[in-house]
C-alpha cells in the first residue's frame, strides 16, 4: 500500500488506480454509513476519490492512507448532506449484503453478537446525521476527536458533546430502561467481575 | 458536603469508563460497584462500544459498477490536469518570452539613449 501511495504521489496514474480498488468498498461502506442512503454514498464515493486525487501531493504520509482516505469521506459526506439539508434516514431497509470477516467460535455469542449488530445498526441509522457522523467515525472508525472536529467543521467540545448524546441514544435505543431490580442481575454480574 | 452519590451523577461518564477515556472518583467508584442500574448501564456501553468495533471489519458490498464509474471520472479529472498543466507550461513559456522581450527592448533603449546622450 505505502509503495502504491508513493507511486500514486509521484503522478503514477496505474497506482492511484491501484489504491481505489483496494479502498473503494471500505470508503463505501463508511460513506453509507455516514449518509444512510446508497446513492447518496456513491456520490460520496466518487467526490472522495476526486478530492484524494487532487490533493494526494498534499498527503505527508504520517498518518495512514486509509485515515487520509476516512477523514476526506468524512468531510465530503458532511458536505453533501448539508447541501440535501435534509434528513435521509426515514429507509430503513437494509438490505445491502454484508460480508462479516470477524470469526466469532461460539455459535451462540455469534448469535447474539450479530442480533445486536443489526439493532445498532438500525439504530444508528435512525440517529440524527450530526450525531450519526461523530459516533460512527470516533467508535467505528476510530478517529480522533480533533479530526472528527475539522472534517465536520465543528469544535472538539462540539464532537465529543455529539458523541456523548449519540452514545446515549443507542444506549436507550438499544436497552430501555429497565428495573434495575427486576431483570438487570445479569448484565450487572458481568460487570462485578471487573474494575469500574 | 459529601451526600450520597445519585445515578445521575454517574450517568454522563459511563460511557466515558467504558471505553478507558474517563476514570471514575472514589465516591463515585464506589457508587458504580454498589448500583445495579449503573452497572447494567456501563455493560450495555461495553457491549455496543465492542458491536461497533467489529463492524469496523464489515464491508458492505458496493452495487456493481461504482469502481467503473469512479476510475471513468478519475481519468477523465487526469486528462483535465495534464491538459491544465500544458496550459500552464505553455502560458509560463509565453510569459517568460514577453518579459524576455520587454527586458531586452528595455536594454536597447537605454543603450541607444546613452550613446545618444554621449554624442550630444
Amino acid at each position: 500500500m505505502l509503495r502504491l501511495v508513493d507511486r500514486a504521489r509521484s503522478g503514477d496514474q496505474a497506482a492511484f488506480e491501484a489504491l481505489v480498488r483496494a479502498t473503494y468498498a471500505d470508503t463505501y461502506t463508511l460513506a453509507y454509513r455516514l449518509t444512510g442512503d446508497e446513492e447518496d454514498a456513491r456520490d460520496v464515493v466518487q467526490e472522495t476519490y476526486l478530492r484524494a486525487f487532487r490533493g494526494l501531493k498534499r498527503f505527508r504520509g504520517d498518518a495512514q492512507f486509509s485515515t487520509w482516505l476516512y477523514r476526506i469521506t468524512a468531510n465530503c459526506a458532511s458536505t453533501h448532506l448539508g447541501r440535501r439539508a435534509r434528513h435521509r434516514h426515514d429507509e430503513l431497509v437494509d438490505d445491502a449484503p454484508l460480508a462479516d470477516e470477524r470469526r466469532e467460535i461460539d455459535p451462540e455469542d455469534r448469535a447474539e453478537n450479530v442480533a445486536l449488530r443489526d439493532r445498532l445498526r438500525l439504530a444508528i441509522d435512525e440517529l440524527p446525521p450530526r450525531l450519526r457522523a461523530v459516533v460512527v467515525l470516533r467508535d467505528i472508525y476510530d478517529l480522533p476527536h480533533g479530526a472528527i472536529a475539522q472534517e465536520l467543521g465543528i469544535s472538539e467540545t462540539a464532537a465529543k458533546v455529539r458523541l456523548h448524546r449519540a452514545r446515549r441514544r443507542l444506549r436507550e435505543e438499544l436497552y430501555p430502561s429497565r428495573d434495575p431490580d427486576a431483570d438487570d442481575g445479569a448484565d450487572a454480574e458481568d460487570v462485578r467481575s471487573r474494575a469500574v | 458536603m459529601c451526600g450520597p452519590v445519585r445515578c445521575e451523577q454517574v450517568a454522563d461518564d459511563l460511557a466515558g469508563v467504558a471505553d478507558g477515556s474517563a476514570l471514575l472518583d472514589p465516591r463515585r467508584r464506589r457508587h458504580v460497584e454498589q448500583c445495579l442500574r449503573c452497572q447494567a448501564d456501563l455493560v450495555h456501553y461495553r457491549r455496543i462500544l465492542r458491536a461497533m468495533r467489529v463492524m469496523r471489519t464489515e464491508i458492505l458490498e458496493p452495487a456493481p459498477g461504482l469502481l467503473a464509474e469512479v476510475l471513468a471520472n478519475l481519468e477523465e479529472a487526469g486528462e483535465r490536469q495534464a491538459i491544465r498543466l500544458i496550459l500552464s507550461g505553455r502560458r509560463v513559456a509565453y510569459l517568460s518570452g514577453i518579459a524576455a522581450a520587454t527586458a531586452a527592448g528595455a536594454a536597447g533603449a537605454l543603450v541607444v539613449a546613452t550613446r545618444h546622450r554621449r554624442a550630444s
